[in-house]
C-alpha cells in the first residue's frame, strides 16, 4: 500500500494528499503524472504530480470532487493509501532557457501548473501568474504562487477575489501591454485551455497546455487517451499530457471528455454492492 | 489402442446460456474422457508432434502416462517443459503446431493434444509440493510479467538464478490478463499459473514501468547480471481514418483492458465503465478480433460484425475461436474495408462506410492480397467500433535504453538462437521480437533467453 502522510482540505472540495512513494518521488519531474487505483473494484485514475520531495520520499497530489472516484481519494485519510499507485507517466515539461513567461491556471489546473512554474524560477525565469476560480473559496495555491512569482494576479467569476471575470480577460490585458513573454503555459478546464490558445495565437504566443484525456493503462498500451494535435494522433500518456497549445483539436477532447456521462450518473445513483450489475444481463 | 475416427468432444456451455455469462465455455474432459482419448495415440518413437511444440513438451509421453491414468505423473512430466501448462491447454494454436504434426492425422482427426494437456494441468492444480531451491547464480531482471516474461523468470529461478519481475500494471500475466477474456481463459487459472511461479522464489514488483522509474541501465547497476525485455506488443495500431477518434471508437487493447482487468463487466459494482451499444462492428479477423467480438454480445450489445478485409480462409483466428464465435451469433462482413466513420454532431459513432474487396495475387505473407472494389462503398449503422488490426511494441523502454537497437517495425533486433539483444547482457523475446504472435512463442523465446542468459552469466 502507498500509505497518506499528510492531508489538507484546501479549498471546498478539494485536498491536498502526501503519499509515500520513495522510487517515484526520485523520478519525478514538473509536468509527471501518476495513476492509482484505491482498492480492488476501483478506477485507474490519473493525477498530476502536484509536488514530490526526494529526502522525505514523498509525492503531492491535490485532487477535486468530481464524481465517484475523486470523491473516494478525497475521502481518504491519513494512515490509509492507494492500493496501487504507477508512475511517473508521461513527458516531463521543458523549463530551462526561458526569460519570461506566463502561466495561467483555472481551478484545479493550478495544482499541475504549480511545479512547472515552480521549476522555471528555479531555472531563472522572470514569472508572472494568472490563477482563476468560479470563487475565491476555490482558489487554491495562491500563497504558493506568490512566492515563486514576480507578479500574481487573480481573476474570479464573482469577483470576490481579483478581477471580475476571466483569467483570459487578464491575460488579454497583459498581453497588450507586455510583448516579452517567450512562453504561455496554460492549465484548467479544457474550454479556457482553448480560449487562451486562441488568444495567445493572435499574439503568436508559444502556449503549452495540459490536457486531462481519458486514461486507462497511461503507457501507450490503449490509446484510449487519443487527440488531435496538429494533422496527428497523439497518446495524451506518452506523448504528452502537455502539448503545443495552438495545434491542440480542443473541440474533439471536450467531446470525448463526455464519452462516459451516462455510466458516471450510474455510478453515483447506483449504491449497490455484489454480484453482477442486471442491466448488462439480456433477457 | 484405437486410433481411428474423431478426437472425443469436450464439453461446452451451451451458446445461448453463455452469451449471458463471461464463464469458461469449454468445461474440460473428465477422467474417463482423458484416458480414451490418451489411447487414441500411436505412441510414434519419432514424434513428430514434439517436434511441433515450441517448449519442447515430451507429449507422447505424458499422453501415455494419462492412458495408465497417472495424472500426477502426467502433469509433471509436462511441466519439464512447460511453467504455463493449464493456459497452454486453453489458448495454444495446436491445430498449427503439435496436433498438426500429429500422424493420426493424416487419416483422422489428431490426438487432443491441447485438451489433454489441459485435464492434466488442471487436475493437479492444488496439491503440489513447492521444493526450496539455493538462488545463488547470480541475479535476473525480467521486464514484463507476460508469457515470455513468465518462462523466463521460472526456469531461471528453477537453474537457481534469483530473479526479479517488473510489470507495469497492478496484476501479472500480461495479454493473459488483459486481454484474453475470462470466458476463454479464467483468470483465477493464470493466477494459479503465476502463484506456482512465485512459489518457485520469482519476486514479481507491480506498477513499475521501467523506462519511467528507472531505466535497464539502472537495473545494472542495482546489481542484476542481465535482463530479460520481454514487454509485449502493447502499441494500438489504427488506419488513420476519418471520424476514428469519435466517441464509441475503441482499441480492442482499450475495450478488452477495461472488461478484462478492470472488471467492467462487474460495472458499477467495479468502477470502469465501458460503453457497448446496440451494434458493435469489430475490424479485424485475428483471436483479438474474435475476443472483442464475443465480449461485445456478453456486454449486451444485439448485433456484433466482424469487418474482414479478406475471406474466411485468411483469417488468422483459431478455428476453435470461429467457430465458438459463430455459435454465439457474431456476423461476419467478409472481404470488406471501413474507409470512414461516420458521427454526430455530438462527437458520438453513428456507421462506418466500408468497401468491398476481391482478393488478387499472393502478397509476401502468402495471403491473397485484399483490392478495393472501385464505387462498392456501401454504410453499416453501428454505434460501437473497436479497431482489432494489430499491435506493435509499446516503446517506452525501447526509447528509453541506448544500444538497443529495433527493425523498422519497431521490434527489438535478437539473435534467433540467444535471444541477444544489441546490447550487453539484455536478453529479449516475445511479441517485442516478434510482433503479436502466440502464447507459446512467446514462452519458447523466454525459455530459450534463460537458457542463454544462465551461459552469459557462467561466462563472465
Ligand atoms: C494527466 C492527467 C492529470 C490529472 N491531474 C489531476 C489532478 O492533479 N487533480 C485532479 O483532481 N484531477 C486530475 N485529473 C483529472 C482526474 O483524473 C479526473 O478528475 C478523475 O478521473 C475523475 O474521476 P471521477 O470518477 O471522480 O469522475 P467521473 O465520475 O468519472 O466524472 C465526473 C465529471 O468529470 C469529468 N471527467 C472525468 N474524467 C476526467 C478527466 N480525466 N479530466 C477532466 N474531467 C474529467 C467527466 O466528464 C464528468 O463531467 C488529471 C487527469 C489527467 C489525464
Ligand atoms: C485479445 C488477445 C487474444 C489473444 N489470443 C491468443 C490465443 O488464443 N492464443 C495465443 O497463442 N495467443 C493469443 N494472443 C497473443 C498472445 O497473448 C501474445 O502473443 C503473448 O501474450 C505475448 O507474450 P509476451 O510475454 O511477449 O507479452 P505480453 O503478454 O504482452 O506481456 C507484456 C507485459 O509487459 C508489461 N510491460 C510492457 N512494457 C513494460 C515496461 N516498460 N515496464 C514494465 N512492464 C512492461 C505489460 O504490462 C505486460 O504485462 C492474443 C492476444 C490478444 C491481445
Ligand atoms: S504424433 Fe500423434 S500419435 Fe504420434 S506420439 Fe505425437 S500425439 Fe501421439
Ligand atoms: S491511457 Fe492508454 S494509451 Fe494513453
Amino acid at each position: 500500500m502507498y500509505r497518506i502522510l499528510d492531508k489538507e482540505v484546501i479549498a471546498v472540495k478539494i485536498v491536498k494528499l502526501k503519499v509515500e512513494a520513495p522510487e517515484v518521488a526520485a523520478k519525478a519531474k514538473p509536468g509527471h503524472f501518476l495513476i492509482v487505483r484505491v482498492n480492488e473494484k476501483a478506477e485507474r485514475i490519473p493525477l498530476t504530480i502536484a509536488d514530490y520531495n526526494q529526502q522525505e520520499g514523498t509525492v503531492t497530489i491535490i485532487v477535486q470532487e468530481v464524481g465517484f472516484s475523486s470523491r473516494q481519494i478525497c475521502n481518504l485519510e491519513v494512515g490509509e493509501g492507494f492500493l496501487d499507485l504507477v508512475g511517473p507517466l508521461g513527458e516531463p515539461i521543458k523549463t530551462e532557457g526561458y526569460n519570461k513567461v506566463v502561466c495561467i491556471g483555472g481551478g484545479l489546473g493550478n495544482a499541475p501548473l504549480y511545479p512547472k512554474a515552480k521549476s522555471l524560477k528555479e531555472d531563472g525565469t522572470e514569472v508572472v501568474s494568472i490563477l482563476g476560480a468560479q470563487t475565491a473559496d476555490k482558489l487554491i495555491l495562491e500563497e504558493e504562487f506568490d512566492e515563486i512569482s514576480d507578479e500574481l494576479y487573480m481573476a474570479t467569476d464573482d469577483g470576490s477575489k481579483g478581477h471580475e471575470g476571466f483569467v483570459t480577460e487578464v491575460l488579454e490585458d497583459l498581453l497588450k501591454q507586455e510583448d516579452d513573454f517567450e512562453l504561455a503555459i496554460a492549465i484548467g478546464p479544457m474550454i479556457m485551455m482553448k480560449v487562451v490558445s486562441e488568444l495567445t495565437a493572435k499574439y503568436s504566443l508559444e502556449t503549452i497546455v495540459s490536457l486531462n484525456s481519458l486514461m486507462v493503462d497511461g503507457t501507450g498500451m490503449c490509446g484510449g487517451c487519443r487527440v488531435t494535435v496538429g494533422e496527428e494522433t497523439k497518446f495524451a500518456c506518452v506523448d504528452g499530457p502537455a502539448f503545443d497549445g495552438h495545434l491542440v483539436d480542443f473541440d474533439e477532447q471536450l467531446r470525448r471528455q463526455q464519452f462516459y456521462t451516462d455510466q458516471e450518473e450510474e455510478v453515483k445513483q447506483c449504491q449497490h454492492v455484489g454480484g453482477e450489475h442486471q442491466c448488462h444481463k439480456k433477457e | 489402442m484405437s486410433q481411428e475416427g474423431i478426437k472425443h468432444e469436450m464439453p461446452e456451455q451451451d451458446p445461448i446460456e453463455r452469451i449471458n455469462n463471461f464463464d469458461e465455455v469449454a468445461l474440460g474432459y473428465d477422467e474417463e474422457t482423458a484416458i480414451k482419448e490418451a489411447k487414441r495415440c500411436l505412441q510414434c518413437s519419432n514424434p513428430k508432434c514434439k517436434a511441433g511444440c515450441p517448449v519442447e513438451v515430451d507429449i507422447p509421453g505424458f499422453i501415455q502416462l494419462v492412458a495408465e491414468g497417472k495424472f500426477e505423473e502426467a502433469a509433471k512430466k509436462v511441466k519439464e517443459k512447460n511453467n504455463l501448462p493449464a493456459i497452454c491447454g486453453r489458448v495454444c494454436p495446436q491445430e498449427d503446431q503439435c496436433e498438426a504434426e500429429c500422424v493420426v492425422g493424416i487419416k483422422d482427426e489428431p490426438v487432443a493434444i491441447g485438451r489433454l494437456e489441459r485435464f492434466v494441468a488442471d487436475y493437479t492444480s492444488d496439491n503440489e509440493e513447492a521444493k526450496e531451491i539455493q538462488q545463488d547464480q547470480g541475479k535476473v531482471a525480467v521486464v514484463g510479467a507476460g508469457p515470455s516474461g513468465l518462462t523466463a523468470a521460472a526456469d531461471l529461478a528453477k537453474m537457481g538464478y534469483q530473479v526479479t519481475i517488473f510489470e507495469a500494471f497492478h496484476k501479472p500475466g500480461g495479454v493473459l490478463t488483459y486481454g484474453i477474456p475470462e470466458f476463454r481463459l479464467p483468470k483465477e487459472v493464470v493466477k494459479r499459473e503465476v502463484a506456482k511461479i512465485k512459489e518457485l522464489g520469482v519476486e514479481i514488483k507491480l506498477n513499475q514501468v521501467i523506462g519511467k522509474i528507472k531505466g535497464v541501465d539502472e537495473l545494472f547497476e542495482e546489481g542484476y547480471d542481465a535482463v530479460f525485455v520481454g514487454t509485449g506488443a502493447g502499441l494500438p495500431k489504427f488506419l488513420g481514418l476519418e471520424g476514428e477518434n469519435l466517441n464509441g471508437v475503441y482499441s480492442a487493447n482499450e475495450f478488452l483492458t477495461r472488461v478484462n482487468l478492470m472488471k467492467a463487466y462487474k460495472f458499477p459494482e467495479y468502477k470502469t465503465p465501458v460503453y457497448v451499444g446496440d451494434k458493435v462492428a469489430v475490424v479485424g479477423g485475428g483471436n483479438v478480433a474474435m475476443d472483442a467480438a464475443r465480449t461485445a454480445l456478453r456486454l449486451g450489445a444485439e448485433e456484433s460484425i466482424i469487418v474482414y478485409r479478406r475471406g474466411r480462409k485468411e483469417m488468422p483466428a483459431r478455428e476453435e475461436e470461429i467457430h465458438h464465435a459463430q455459435q454465439e451469433g457474431v456476423q461476419f462482413e467478409l472481404l470488406n474495408n471501413p474507409t470512414k466513420i461516420l458521427g454526430d454532431e455530438d462527437g458520438f459513432v453513428t456507421g462506418m462506410e466500408c468497401i468491398r474487396m476481391e482478393l488478387g495475387e499472393p502478397d509476401d505473407s502468402g495471403r491473397r492480397r485484399p483490392i478495393p472494389i472501385e464505387g462498392s462503398e456501401f454504410r453499416i449503422d453501428v454505434d460501437t467500433v473497436i479497431m482489432a488490426i494489430g499491435q506493435s511494441p509499446n516503446p517506452i523502454l525501447i526509447n528509453d535504453t541506448s544500444k538497443l537497437e529495433t527493425t523498422d517495425w519497431g521490434t527489438i533486433i535478437t539473435d534467433e538462437e540467444t535471444g541477444e539483444t544489441t546490447k550487453a547482457g539484455v536478453f529479449a523475446g516475445g511479441d517485442v521480437v516478434t510482433g503479436a504472435a502466440t502464447v507459446i512463442e512467446a514462452m519458447g523465446a523466454g525459455k530459450k533467453a534463460a537458457r542463454s542468459i544462465a551461459e552469459y552469466i557462467d561466462n563472465r
